[in-house]
């Protein structure tokens, strides 16, 4: 099993030192009902780079802790990741550790116009870092397309074509000539190419789209679920499995990835305490206003539909991008913030945050890696937690929980993508695919494990 | 008076492609192009004029009913389509009517085609950049608010609700989307304008050409009506008080009366 860890690198001010700060951001925030669009007014340099610095010793410390993986990904104008250019990132991992994979989940193809430019950027990246680059790429959130200029009608062409461009430029020899519906090159030869061939190993983070699921297992990427529900989750696998089988392929634990939500400290009262957190700002994607999240032909039909649904219902009127900050009173914002956190009892439940102490999250995350059975594993670790709690945090997780985690991978048969290449396993035409989630353990009990 | 459930539904080819038209009143031919949020349906202007006229409305590929046309990526692409379709239907030199986006349109097939319009009505257009302000983005907003943008008195305006039957049911949701999704991939950037209108109608529009535009309009801004003006000779600017970017349904008798007088 790859284990690895996530942050998606804040912008933030520790509550315990800087409670005035920490409130007023997360009011304005909340105001806004959105990290995206929140005026960067709010932004202070001092603080940005003070958190960049951090974000990457935590990282390049991260390797020495023993982590296979150090995972990064890239979002645009939000508080919530100070990521918005994931390569510069990346680049100075290269130099700065030795041995751990750089994950990158992921390129947001679509906003970047120059797809060339990617594969140029990349291939830097994979050569400096001696191969050790694992590129991703995303569709980038509706509101990564309205941050950058890039058509969200186009969103999946534009994905679908830039990919397969840059794995084309990578692979065939240049110079040659690429026209496409959207991508235009007249002369292909990029010079600086990566190490790894015939390319760097490609895995795509995603949500719940049924689209990207399927487009990977033709693909033959793994597909990394971002701390989805587990029950959709086993889904998307089963339906990942079914389109391997149509491929010829047995899908494995090497096909699939999970991001999982944690916290962990000493004391079992102080890591609840710093995992609920994770709520801070309504908890990222789950408090975004439609227009920003759903931009003009963005979705598919079918999504659509679902979403016109639920538009029917809750008819939510938005507000226009230029009228930002809400006119709530700050006793009205108390009550939203309240009424976020109240959901921190079910989060919990649910497993969509594990906090505690090594001994709390280690039957938890068990049973997470029982139902998913996934071959690619990370720790989430975000919400506005001082250095001292995180660095904490990572040497309890590598201490104490990621032996465990290895023995339970061992048992479970867990192969990763480095030990069995991701579709390399061959299935007879008519064979029914084995599936590779277990979803009869979802009910399993984890107590006195 | 035409009445709404006298409008009848054709169906057409244009070319390889399927072309939604709808069709009510007697009379003389009068083209409408729709704005970017679809059709908004049968209103008390469509009845008046109906009386001497019959209103051809075409509901533009991949707007709703009529499917999308994979090769219409642009708004010249579309007006073309259009063209052909007056052409083809022996409707041509007609008498036309466009609103916002299909303001854009009808300037756009008048500019490449000078014999296809007898008399131009636009109303608030968008295709031209205005020299102060900027287009409302439709594309940030829902469409919801964007619509209540588009009139300077939504509590005062009898036939906003009929805009949105005063909530948003499931089809009319997705009926949105997909006129946003089309307009989006007709007029993303630059945004709803093309830099070369004024150029391309300069001297090319012989058709008689009212141009119509509510004073509050805070969609298109109001400056664009003068280079409008000046890039079409001859054309006659109505201003009409009190209104935002709909002055049809915020003003209707006005709005009546002047295209009445105006197409004779």
């Amino acid at each position: 099993m790859h284990i690895m860890w996530f942050t998606e690198r804040q912008y933030h001010y520790d509550p315990e030192t800087e409670a005035a700060k920490s409130d007023l951001l997360e009011n304005q925030i909340l105001r806004n009902r959105s990290f995206f669009g929140l005026p960067n007014k709010n932004f202070d340099a001092e603080t940005g780079s003070m958190l960049l610095n951090q974000y990457i010793d935590e990282k390049v410390y991260s390797e020495d802790l023993g982590f296979d993986g150090l995972m990064l990904n890239e979002h645009h104008g939000t508080p919530f990741c100070l990521g918005s250019v994931m390569d510069v990132e990346a680049a100075v991992l290269a130099r700065a550790t030795k041995r751990a994979k750089i994950v990158l989940l992921g390129n947001p193809v679509p906003t970047v116009a120059n797809a060339l430019r990617l594969a140029e950027e990349l291939a830097m990246i994979d050569l400096l870092s001696k191969g050790r680059l694992v590129p991703g790429w995303v569709r980038g959130a509706g509101s990564e397309q309205l941050a950058n200029n890039a058509n969200p009608a186009l969103n999946r062409e534009y994905f679908e074509e830039g990919v397969d461009f840059i794995l084309k430029a990578w692979t065939t020899p240049g110079p040659f000539r690429f026209e496409g519906k959207h991508f235009h090159f007249r002369f292909v030869n990029p010079w600086v190419l990566p190490l790894q061939k015939p390319h760097p190993p490609i895995w795509i983070p995603g949500l719940v789209s049924p689209d990207t699921v399927q487009w990977c297992a033709k693909k033959r990427f793994p597909y990394i679920a971002l701390a989805t529900q587990l029950e959709p989750t086993v889904e998307l696998w089963n339906m990942y499995t079914d389109q391997a089988a149509r491929e010829g392929y047995q899908a494995g634990p090497e096909n699939f990835g999970y991001l999982q939500p944690v916290f962990v400290s000493d004391n079992q009262q102080r890591a609840e305490e710093l995992g609920k957190r994770f709520l801070y700002g309504g908890a990222f994607a789950h408090f975004a206003r439609p227009e920003w999240m759903f931009p003009p032909g963005y979705n598919s039909k079918e999504a659509t539909k679902r979403l016109a649904r639920l538009a029917a219902g809750a008819n939510l009127p938005g507000k226009p991008i230029t009228d930002v900050i809400g006119e709530e009173s700050d006793a009205e914002i108390e009550k939203l913030k309240q009424n976020v956190y109240a959901t921190y009892d079910k989060t919990r439940e649910q497993l969509q945050m594990i906090a505690g102490t090594p001994d709390y999250v280690i039957p938890r995350l068990r049973k997470v890696l029982e139902v998913l059975r996934p071959g690619i594993f990370s720790f989430w670790l975000d919400g506005p937690v001082g250095a001292k709690d995180r660095m904490r945090c990572l040497e309890l997780l590598a201490r104490d929980v990621m032996p465990a985690l290895r023995e339970t991978g061992q048992q479970l048969g867990l192969v990763d993508p480095f030990q069995r290449r991701p579709g390399s396993v061959p299935l007879a035409a008519g064979r029914t695919a084995e599936r590779v989630a277990h979803p009869d353990m979802l009910s399993a009990s984890v107590a006195g494990r | 008076m035409a009445a709404k459930d006298s409008v009848r539904e054709e169906n057409h080819s244009v070319g390889a492609e399927q072309l939604i038209v709808m069709k009510g009143g007697s009379g003389k031919p009068l083209l409408v192009l729709h704005e970017e949020l679809g059709w908004p349906g049968w209103m008390k202007w469509n009845a008046a004029l109906s009386e001497r006229r019959t209103i051809v409305t075409p509901l533009f590929p991949g707007f709703g009913k009529t499917p999308r046309a994979e090769w219409v990526v642009n708004v010249r692409d579309l007006a073309s389509f259009l063209a052909r379709f007056v052409r083809e239907q022996g409707l041509a030199p007609i008498d036309v009517i466009g609103f916002s986006l299909g303001g854009w349109l009808a300037a756009e097939m008048a500019a490449s085609d000078p014999n296809l319009f007898s008399k131009i009505v636009l109303v608030a257009p968008v295709g031209i950049r205005p020299p102060e302000g900027v287009i409302m983005d439709l594309f940030t907003v829902p469409a919801l608010v964007y619509l209540r943008e588009s009139v300077r008195d939504a509590a005062n305006t009898a036939e906003y609700a009929a805009l949105y039957d005063g909530g948003v049911s499931e089809a009319q949701y997705e009926a949105f989307e997909d006129a946003r999704a089309q307009t989006a991939l007709l007029a993303w950037q630059p945004y709803m304008f093309n830099p070369s209108l004024p150029n391309l109608l300069d001297g090319t529009v012989k058709a008689p050409t009212l141009i119509v535009w509510g004073r509050d309009d805070k969609v298109v801004p109001i400056s664009a009506a003068a280079v409008y003006q000046k890039s079409i000779t001859g054309s006659k600017l109505v201003t009409i008080e009190g209104a935002g970017h709909r002055p049809e349904i915020e003003k209707s008798d006005q709005f009546i009366k002047e295209v009445q007088n105006f197409l004779g």
